[in-house]
């Protein structure tokens, strides 16, 4: 194949019957006997362990909720994209958790000490305070620099949970389109433009 | 009836090849084509990138986005196994740490590789010659050089010809033209003295001439997904699975080698091996076997494979057997680029190779270590992935945005959230920048890996213990390495991400075996009593075995070892079907 058929195979064009059969996944082919999975370019324990950790629930409701609010206070909607929870980011942290299940815990304590805190603070846990007191908490634990030494454990789950945030907002199809990715689709690679090569003076690097 | 049986095949083959990967696979590919009929043993399952490339998805097809929770590498990420696999365990002796990555399956690593192809130079053949250090090889690079040339012109390599000394020119596709924070690197890097030039990949940017099963590259930049046109190299796709369509290969997979077999002439006759699909024993007879398990596994089961004529492990009458053992020397270090902050977005994804690279280009009189290293150059918009772009610069924006200006032009606190961290994200992305320095490590007898009588593993073979210190020589390169990454890092403007590492931490060194390019174990050499191997990888206390994956290696050298296993495996395979004309084997 030269490329420009391997751009048909790819499904550029007329021809696309090569590539898309070979892309094709079947995670649901049920074998022989009708309990193992077959997935083609993955192992039968991964398609297992995915499945369990799926059928698994970590977060209480009440947790769930207060990540959502939370995450869209990490990324709101603007006029460029959606919110967090549009872009569904409160399902990949509770997949996370139980995938690597190291931030499992610090996100379960730093949501309560959040909860005990706003209910110090403010008499009300953190999903029922106002907006206001919600960005109030929230700017104390932000900001690492300036954070008072007594709030280090909620800069400490800040940080994971703006983290994992920021990994499930902008790995999803909302985020990729907001970040301007242009590339994982078929292509010739000609080098980078011209004008951007004037732009940084690196036209004749 | 029994549980458990041993199956021994009556059938005769002209050759049994263990491991399927860039050794294994030139040599089924090279014998196929002769017409001798063949079986590999291969201890995963059938992999074919045309059906089993996660090639093309995005990160949210999966639900890790990406994610290394299952496979060290993420999710897309072409490599059945990793650094530790169920069932299968590694012991270390004292306070040795070394890691040893395995991918078990048809092709093994070179499914997910970084496709780097260099060839090793003149003085690279004579280490201790040139440079005063570690040993030379029983062979030249002209010995070699015809493979080398075999090898561009069947699998594929992009390069530029520059006339290096050391770094000899090959049969070149064309390179693939630099992304933008590469240029930032090779301006900076040129600036300090460092000559960068094209990398050299075995990818096809363009139609590989007389082929007419792989597709020419499409510029994903997913190498490490394996290829579903084939536009890479991988044994899979580019040996293994054309050899089976010549009907002289035939493959078992999930045959887990448990040991090579010897009559009482001392000579290979046959290979034992588990079946993991039925746990079954099984044995078949060979006339000459051809050992490629991967440098480390090869050792083990010629360790492991005792008998009255070999008393000491097959091929170890010498007992270098697992000495020598050498991986690459790794470090380096990347930077946030803030000149490229709110770039212009395009499709940068390249290939998924090297695009850049400088070749080791000290003088040593002013050095105080005797081998060089190269550096690899990477940059760019990559695809916002767990364990990709957002397991990297993104996920550092909100500890790095307090040193530089905002959107607004004013200062802020780092950290932060809301609208004000979103445009941030958006902001840096693509910013970044860095260099890998890859080293020659020197191979040296205190290095190695033996078997530990005391652990088994779920197949009941003893496993490898490893025994591994970066020496000083090492050390002082590594010094070196973080220096020369640290100038150019200053001299782009970036802003470094990490402090450098102190003498404490070795100045960054990685941990032995993080390179993945161990070899060494079965060393090549004149002298049997020093050695294994002659210089046709033929064991010399048991003729009609082989052994060419890494293994054979005497010296390594900066330059990354696949396309000389490949280069001597065609070698040795050349040799195997002379010798049997010849009615030697």
């Amino acid at each position: 194949m030269n490329r420009r058929e391997s751009l048909k195979a790819i499904g550029l064009s007329v021809s696309t019957v090569v590539l898309l059969d070979a892309c094709k996944t079947n995670p649901d082919t049920p074998t022989e006997d009708s309990k193992t999975i077959v997935e083609p370019g993955r192992q039968a324990y991964e398609t297992e362990r995915d499945k369990h950790l799926q059928s698994e629930k970590y977060f209480t409701d009440h947790e769930l909720a207060t990540i959502t609010i939370l995450a869209d206070i990490i990324i709101p909607k603007d006029e460029h994209s959606g919110s967090a929870s549009d872009a569904k980011v409160t399902d990949f942290i509770e997949f996370i958790v139980k995938d690597e299940p190291e931030h499992a815990l610090p996100m379960r304590g730093g949501l309560r000490w959040l909860d005990v805190k706003c209910l110090n603070l403010y008499g009300s846990e953190f999903k029922s305070c106002t907006q206001q007191q919600q960005e109030a908490i929230c700017s104390q634990i932000a900001y690492p620099m300036l954070a008072k030494p007594g709030m280090l454990p909620g800069v400490t789950f800040f940080n994971k949970m703006r983290e994992l945030t920021a990994i499930g907002f902008f790995t999803s199809k909302i985020g990729i389109a907001d970040l301007g990715y242009k590339g994982n689709s078929p292509g010739k690679w000609e080098g980078v433009p011209a004008d951007v090569l004037k732009q940084y003076g690196l036209e004749g690097v | 009836m029994k549980d458990i049986q041993i199956k021994k095949s009556a059938e005769v083959y002209d050759i049994v090849i263990i491991g399927s990967g860039a050794g294994g696979g030139m040599a089924g590919y090279v014998l196929a084509h002769a017409g001798i009929k063949v079986l590999m043993l291969e201890a995963g399952p059938f992999f074919d990138p045309a059906k089993n490339s996660a090639q093309l998805k995005w990160p949210y097809e999966s639900p890790r986005r990406g994610g290394n929770a299952t496979r060290p590498m993420g999710d897309f990420d072409a490599a059945y196994g990793g650094w530790d696999i169920e069932g299968e365990p590694y012991t270390q002796k004292g306070d040795t740490d070394f890691k040893w990555f395995r991918a078990k399956m048809l092709g093994g690593r070179t499914n997910h590789w970084a496709r780097i192809s260099l060839r090793m130079g003149p003085k690279d053949f004579k280490c201790y010659s040139s440079f005063g250090a570690g040993d030379d090889w029983p062979i030249t690079y002209d010995d070699i050089k015809p493979y080398y040339d075999k090898v561009d012109r069947l699998i594929g390599v992009y390069g530029s010809n520059e006339g290096l000394e050391n770094d000899p020119d090959g049969i070149f596709l064309p390179a693939p033209k630099p992304r933008l924070n590469e240029l930032f690197v090779k301006k900076a890097a040129t600036g300090l003295g460092i000559k960068v030039i094209a990398g050299r990949g075995s990818v096809l940017t363009a139609p590989l001439p007389g082929n007419k099963d792989r597709g020419a590259c499409f510029f994903c930049g997913q190498c490490n997904r394996s290829c579903k046109i084939y536009g890479d190299f991988s044994a899979s796709s580019c040996l293994v699975i054309p050899a089976i369509k010549t009907g002289n290969l035939k493959v078992i997979t999930n045959a887990v080698v448990r040991e090579i077999l010897t009559g009482s002439d001392g000579l290979a006759n046959g290979v034992s091996y588990i079946l993991k699909d039925d746990m079954q024993e099984y044995s078949v007879k060979a006339k000459t076997v051809i050992l490629a398990a991967g440098t480390c596994e090869s050792a083990r089961i010629l360790l492991n494979s005792k008998s009255a004529q070999h008393p000491n492990g097959l091929a170890n009458s010498s007992n270098v057997v697992g000495k020598y053992l050498h991986d690459s020397t790794q470090t380096g270090g990347a930077a946030i680029l803030p000149q490229l902050l709110n770039r212009k977005r395009f499709n940068e994804d390249g290939v998924g190779s090297l695009h850049l690279y400088a070749p080791w280009w000290g003088d040593h009189k002013k050095l105080d270590f005797a081998r060089g290293y190269h550096l690899e150059i990477f940059g760019g918009m990559m695809m916002p992935s767990y364990g990709g772009y957002f397991g990297f610069e993104g996920t550092l924006v909100p500890y790095i945005n307090g040193y530089l200006p905002g959107a607004d032009g004013k200062m802020k606190p780092g950290g932060g959230f809301g609208k004000s961290l979103k445009e941030d994200y958006r902001r840096f992305y693509g910013t970044l920048a860095g260099v890998g320095c890859h080293g020659t490590d020197i191979a040296k007898a205190d290095n190695y890996c033996e078997i530990d009588n005391s652990v088994v593993d779920k197949y009941g073979i003893p496993v490898l213990k490893f025994n591994y210190k970066w020496g000083d020589e090492e050390i002082k390169q590594a010094r070196h390495m973080q220096q020369t990454t640290q100038d150019i890092i200053k001299a782009m403007g970036g802003i470094p991400l990490g402090q450098p590492a102190g003498p404490d931490k070795k100045y960054g060194l990685d941990k032995p075996g993080k390179g993945i390019h161990e070899v060494g174990t079965v060393r090549m050499g004149d002298n049997a009593d020093k050695s294994a191997l002659n210089k046709w990888c033929q064991a010399h206390d048991c003729k009609n075995l082989f052994v060419v994956d890494g293994a054979a290696f005497t010296q390594q050298s900066e330059k990354n070892p696949t396309w000389t296993i490949l280069a001597l495996s065609m070698r040795t395979a050349e040799y195997i079907l002379d010798q049997k004309r010849k009615l030697n084997v």
